[in-house]
């Protein structure tokens, strides 16, 4: 039985997203830096939450003024005090009220702005990273990072961090109050507190090693039940549910544990605040005590310090909590930076910088490419070659023998470990994506569709082109009747990941799709793989005739496509080791002899 | 707002209370234990909040007065005060620690149990309700939805708690000044009033705000899924501009329901501020008439700034109802998804498979499985996929299904799996209705190898067992029979390889033969290819077809096989070919009489026969033509008319 544990979940070598590591404040400033929006008005809302922060002392001041000015004044308690301290004082807890209304609407207005837009960054920072980044990441851990990692970001921003503030501003504000009633008593309050204070830095130490924890094992929690959904078929296939169930409920597991492993440091911490606050007043009334008999405190004044003693008790107990909440927030945080600040390691020079190849057919160079997965294994160990613009190319191989790494070093998707590679003499790497991606395009051989309808799906290769258009394409690449064929036509829904459809039907649409975008150079990988004979060889000649004048490179087993190629490369472990025109090799008694004739007396037997 | 809104508003806002309550019971019937515990710890707390303002009421009358009247400490009473309000902190701590520790173990124990319950329930559902939700949502429904629903039981026991503490306090109040202790009662009215406002500004824009939030996990997780189309079509900024959207829709519907929550917080805030004015206005008169001490005022206006706080506390708890009640809506509707498969009792005598030793016995060919199709139709939104489907596999056979794109091979396929049921008709396994199998039984003998490889993030070997307990030696087998020995063993890692979801560095075609490799250790009665081969080598597909070829005939492997092909030479392996078109069989029989009497099928299997000898005529013609030295205008034209 698998005795496997989930903890720490196995991942693939290599390209790991990384966490922000460094110290927690450090991260969280970096972390409003990711957008204005954070701190933009922040002086207003900083005046808002003095006032409302100044407005919590009115009604201990008012009871203390009451108490030794309305109800103890000499000759019995006098209304007119009363009732005029009252009014003022009630007037001054609206407007602490409606400060506080206001200062709460442009934090959650500031904060959800800033979110939106760190969320949008994030979102925008995956895709920037190259493939082998993206597939490092289970979907459900990577759609995490966007979504519940910045979210645990939000209470500490909409309330923390003006609470910490408006905690911080309290005490200083209550402390020089209560300086003022009595330097004796404000010293004693202090004496209390600050070995607290220590204590505390070093368990929000642990605390926030507990919230990363919270958050990584959210994400493989998230990464499962995602693996679940995306496999659903193969589940129900093998009737592994039952394992499923349980890797899950490990992972769901494994996070409650570390919840609750935060919750009891919460505790600790919280618990005791309340316990030196009971401290602080027991010390107060005897004290108080003494100094008022020795005349240095009226009992107005010691009420006063009573009540005010809550006024700071209070925000030092919230202190705390939003300390935690800060470090839940860091460690969501952390994930967030992380993404963000890992290099994409496949660059876009951009447009101002980037050289775009002279308009026309592309030809590609490889010189001394190398390719090495990191840590891995060695997958082109050095290839120099040279296709010239206009050039269909078939590669054929076996396996594993470096057929998609080359198709994916050429279309820019990884860069080479070693050596470069340039299109119409210029860099690869020096042209931006914009450029590149409109003039080469690759059509993988899963044939990914989005859930929309097949025309906005192969629109998706040009935004813009009319239906027309794109039944054209369909009509170009030979498949009208296909088209003709589907329930709504053009506006047919594919479903999640295109699954309403074949997976020979998605490739048509994908192929489609990159027709479309009229590249200069297409490299189709496999593209046809599940289609029948008879379209593929439709597809085939169509493209045939639609591809001459540009560059294209095909990768495929069926060796139809290399026999309608002008060249054939061969590849074997990473190398070529043969190439040219079909005609040519078939008869040279080589790989590719032996690879057609293989093929041939298969179609043929 | 039209009136039908607004009525539908208040309806919804009366139901949110109910289900709101609904939910605490549910919370409450699932862990009575530590809730008991919780709002005990909570109970103690209050109580000795209470005490704490009873105590410091008692040290004004006791150690402070008498000290400022007698300008003489009484050291025993001011000592005691100390210690009183020591002690009655102490055991503040202690209620606080159990409280909020057992509510922490009740909100998270909540949250998991229901996120097992969701991610089990996604487990049972049938693929064809898979289909229809985005898989971003219901990962947003175990995640966010889940976390929304138990938020409100932190605060809770608290909020129980306090109403003791309530009781408590409105008593000391009661027994130091009757009328006082209105003002205290007049609080509680105060908060309902601001809360039941709340609530009803609150619950649909918080129900706005959990749908965007789905929105964006949805729209995350497809673009992530596709990220390489996105990146081949150079599609990032228009992702980009499609999430923002759905990003900034979040955003706003937040701000909407900070809106409401920006005026409940100072609110609640301010409505027992107010009431200690009004408590001191009332009690100078009541001082003034001799009916109070003025220690009895402050120690009134203490209670009720200490209220303060509980009160907020219950505040929180129905401040977060609505999210709660939304969220859990938005598990329940998981939760009660229908349309489960129906599971008969019927159990498949024991395959040579099952003794563990995997080496099979002479007689295991016998323990192919006999797969009739009779009369199965399967169709979907309207449309029709299969049609009057009527079959027989006989043991052992080797069927290849052939048929054109879309011909509705792979939905065959996956009815013989029961992966769905047919809409009409009947597939039967030895006799069995695959409908009266019990839960597993068809798994135990069918493996189907998909088209589309789908592995997990797991080890290779862990990849292939899945839940079977299977040793090295029969992985490896496995692996030699499905062609992957050889790429697994050359591995730094071997068996232990991690692959990724998308098992970046291998390429598609070796992920086809471990998902191969992974049918094969099951020993199934029936075998499914459905086209797993299309990402392998010819010369690797025909190995692996010959070694399948030798395992039966060695008996080692007693399938039967249906195959789904294009090729002659894994269809030549074949004892029959069955011909589908447009979800129909055309027919049926070997290879050779369906080229001879099947225009569909020859035409289909002959495709790339015809297109090399078009091809070697073309070049002829070809080399014809530039050894005149003709000009060749077909190149300028096709190029026009591929623009």
């Amino acid at each position: 039985m698998s005795t496997a544990t989930l903890d720490p979940k196995p991942a693939p070598a290599g390209y790991q997203l990384p966490e922000a590591t460094d110290g927690g404040y450090a991260v969280l400033r970096r972390g409003l830096r990711l957008a204005p929006e954070f701190t933009k008005g922040l002086g207003v809302t900083v005046l808002l939450a003095t006032i409302s922060t100044l407005g919590r002392l009115v009604v201990p001041l008012t009871v203390q003024q009451t108490l030794d000015r309305g109800i103890l004044a000499k000759g019995g308690p006098d209304y007119g005090v009363v009732r005029t301290m009252v009014a003022v004082s009630a007037v001054a807890v609206l407007i602490t009220a409606v400060s506080a209304y206001l200062m709460n609407v442009r934090l959650y207005t500031s904060s959800e702005r800033g979110l939106a837009s760190v969320r949008t960054k994030a979102f925008r920072h995956v895709h920037d990273l190259s493939l082998l980044h993206q597939q490092a990441e289970q979907r459900g851990a990577l759609v995490s990072r966007v979504t519940s990692d910045i979210d645990t970001v939000t209470v500490f921003i909409q309330q923390g961090g003006m609470m910490l503030f408006i905690a911080a501003a309290q005490v200083l504000v209550v402390t020089i109050v209560m300086a003022v009633y009595s330097w004796q008593l404000t010293l004693l309050v202090w004496a209390c507190f600050v070995p607290m204070f220590l204590i505390m830095r070093r368990i929000q130490a642990r605390t926030g090693r507990a919230y990363r924890k919270v958050r990584r094992r959210y994400g493989q929690m998230l990464g499962e039940v995602s693996e679940a959904l995306v496999g659903a078929d193969v589940l129900r296939a093998y009737g592994i549910e039952d394992r499923a169930g349980r890797r899950i409920g490990q992972a769901v597991d494994s996070t409650r544990d570390s919840q609750l492993r935060t919750q009891r440091l919460i505790v600790i911490t919280f618990s005791m605040g309340e316990l030196v606050a009971g401290l602080a007043t027991a010390g107060i009334v005897v004290l108080g005590v003494l100094l008022g008999v020795d005349g240095q405190l009226t009992a107005g004044e010691l009420a006063a310090m009573l009540f005010l003693v809550t006024l700071f008790i209070s925000p030092v107990q919230f202190g705390t909590e939003m300390l935690n909440e800060a470090q839940n927030a860091i460690a969501g945080w952390r994930r967030i930076v992380g993404l963000l600040e890992a290099p994409p390691d496949v660059v876009d020079p951009g447009a101002a910088a980037g050289v775009a190849p002279p308009a026309g057919p592309l030809g590609v160079g490889f010189e001394d490419v190398v390719f090495a997965y990191p840590g891995g294994a060695t997958v082109l160990p050095s290839l120099t070659t040279e296709i010239r613009p206009r050039t269909r190319v078939a590669v054929v191989g076996e396996t594993g023998s470096g057929k998609t790494t080359f198709a994916k070093l050429l279309t820019r998707l990884m860069d080479p470990s070693a050596g470069r590679i340039v299109i119409n003499g210029v860099p690869l790497k020096d042209v931006d994506f914009e450029t590149l991606r409109s003039r080469m395009v690759m059509v993988p051989q899963d044939g990914f569709l989005f859930d929309m309808t097949v025309g906005d799906n192969v629109r998706y290769g040009r935004p813009g082109a009319t239906d027309d258009e794109v039944r054209r394409a369909f009509d170009d690449l030979g498949l009208a009747d296909w088209l003709d064929g589907l329930p709504d036509g053009l506006a047919t829904r594919v479903g999640q990941r295109g699954e309403s459809l074949s997976a020979g039907e998605r490739q048509l649409v994908a192929l489609a799709r990159a027709y479309i975008a009229d590249p200069d150079l297409l490299v189709l990988d496999e593209a046809t793989s599940a289609v029948d004979p008879a379209t593929e060889v439709r597809i085939t000649r169509a493209l045939d005739g639609l591809t001459r004048g540009r560059t294209s490179i095909a990768i495929a087993h069926r060796l139809s496509t290399a026999e309608a190629a002008d060249e054939v490369f061969v590849f074997d472990a990473g190398q070529i080791v043969e190439r040219g025109p079909h005609r040519e090799l078939v008869t040279a008694g080589g790989v590719y002899s032996r690879l057609h004739e293989s093929w041939a007396r298969q179609q043929r037997s | 707002m039209s009136t039908e809104s607004l009525q539908s508003a208040a309806r919804t806002q009366k139901s949110i209370l109910r289900r709101g309550f609904g939910l605490l019971g549910i919370a409450i019937r699932t862990e009575p234990r530590v809730f008991a515990a919780a709002v005990a710890g909570s109970a103690v707390y209050g109580v000795m909040t209470v005490g704490s303002a009873w105590a410091v009421g008692w040290a004004t009358d006791h150690a402070v007065l008498p000290a400022f009247r007698d300008g003489k400490a009484p050291v025993g009473a001011t000592l005691g005060a100390g210690v009183l309000i020591l002690g009655v902190a102490l055991a503040k701590v202690l209620g606080i620690i159990g409280r909020r520790l057992l509510a922490g173990v009740m909100q998270f124990r909540l949250q998991a149990r229901y996120r097992r319950s969701v991610s089990e329930r996604y487990l049972q559902l049938p693929l064809s309700w898979h289909r229809r939700h985005p898989t971003g949502q219901l990962l947003s429904n175990a995640g966010s939805d889940v976390d929304m629903a138990w938020q409100f039981i932190a605060p809770l026991p608290m909020s129980l708690g306090v109403l003791i503490m309530m009781v408590a306090a409105l008593v000391s109040m009661l027994l130091t000044d009757p009328v006082l202790a209105i003002v205290g009662f007049l609080l509680f009215p105060a908060i309902i009033v601001l809360n039941t406002v709340y609530q009803r500004f609150a619950a649909p824009r918080l129900a706005a705000a959990q749908e965007q939030r789905a929105g964006v996990a949805e729209i995350a997780h497809e673009s992530f899924d596709g990220g390489l189309v996105v990146k081949t079509l150079g599609r990032e900024d228009v992702e980009t501009e499609r999430f923002a959207t759905a990003a900034d829709r979040l955003r706003d519907a937040n701000i909407a329901a900070g809106r409401a929550r920006a005026f409940f917080d100072p609110a609640l805030e301010a409505v027992p501020n107010l009431g200690v004015l009004v408590a001191l206005l009332i009690g100078t008169s009541r001082v003034a008439s001799g009916a109070v001490e003025p220690g009895q005022v402050v120690q009134i206006a203490y209670l009720i700034t200490l209220l303060a706080f509980p009160l907020r506390a219950i505040g929180w708890v129905l401040g977060e109802l609505p999210r709660a009640v939304v969220g859990y809506e938005r598990v329940k509707a998981v939760l009660d998804a229908r349309g489960d498969m129906e599971f008969g009792a019927d159990v498949a005598p024991a395959t040579t498979g099952e003794d563990g030793t995997g080496t099979g016995t002479p007689a295991a060919a016998s323990s192919a499985a006999t797969v009739e199709l009779d009369h199965v139709g399967f169709g979907y939104d309207g449309q029709d996929i299969l049609r009057d489907v009527s079959l027989t596999l006989r043991p052992g056979a080797t069927i290849a299904l052939v048929g054109p794109t879309g011909a509705g091979k792979s939905t065959l396929t996956s009815l013989l799996a029961r992966l769905s049921d047919p809409t009409s008709g009947t597939v039967r396994l030895n006799g069995h209705d695959l409908r009266d199998f019990a839960r597993g039984e068809v798994p135990a003998q069918v493996a189907l190898v998909p088209q589309q490889t789908f592995l997990f993030q797991d080890s290779i070997r862990d990849n292939i067992r899945l839940d079977r307990d299977a040793d090295d030696e029969r992985i490896w087998a496995a692996l030699r029979l499905a062609q992957a020995e050889r790429f697994v063993k050359r591995l730094p890692e071997g068996l232990d390889t991690v692959i990724g979801e998308r098992g970046a560095t291998l390429s598609g075609g070796q992920r086809q033969r471990l998902a191969l490799a992974r049918a094969l250790i099951r020993e199934p009665r029936l075998l499914i290819l459905d086209d797993c081969t299309a990402s392998v080598d010819p010369q690797v597909e025909a190995a692996i077809l010959g070694g399948l070829r030798e395992a039966a005939g060695e008996g080692t492997l007693a399938s039967t096989v249906l195959v789904v092909a294009y090729r002659k030479a894994t269809i030549a392996l074949a004892d029959e070919v069955v011909y589908l078109e447009h979800g129909r069989i055309v027919d049926q029989g070997t290879h050779l009489d369906l080229v001879e009497r099947c225009t569909g099928y020859r035409d289909l299997i002959t495709a790339y026969e015809r297109d090399h000898d078009e091809r070697a005529h073309d070049e002829r013609a070809h080399d014809e033509r530039t050894a005149g030295d003709l000009p060749e205008p077909r190149d300028g034209e096709l190029q026009e008319a591929g623009r």
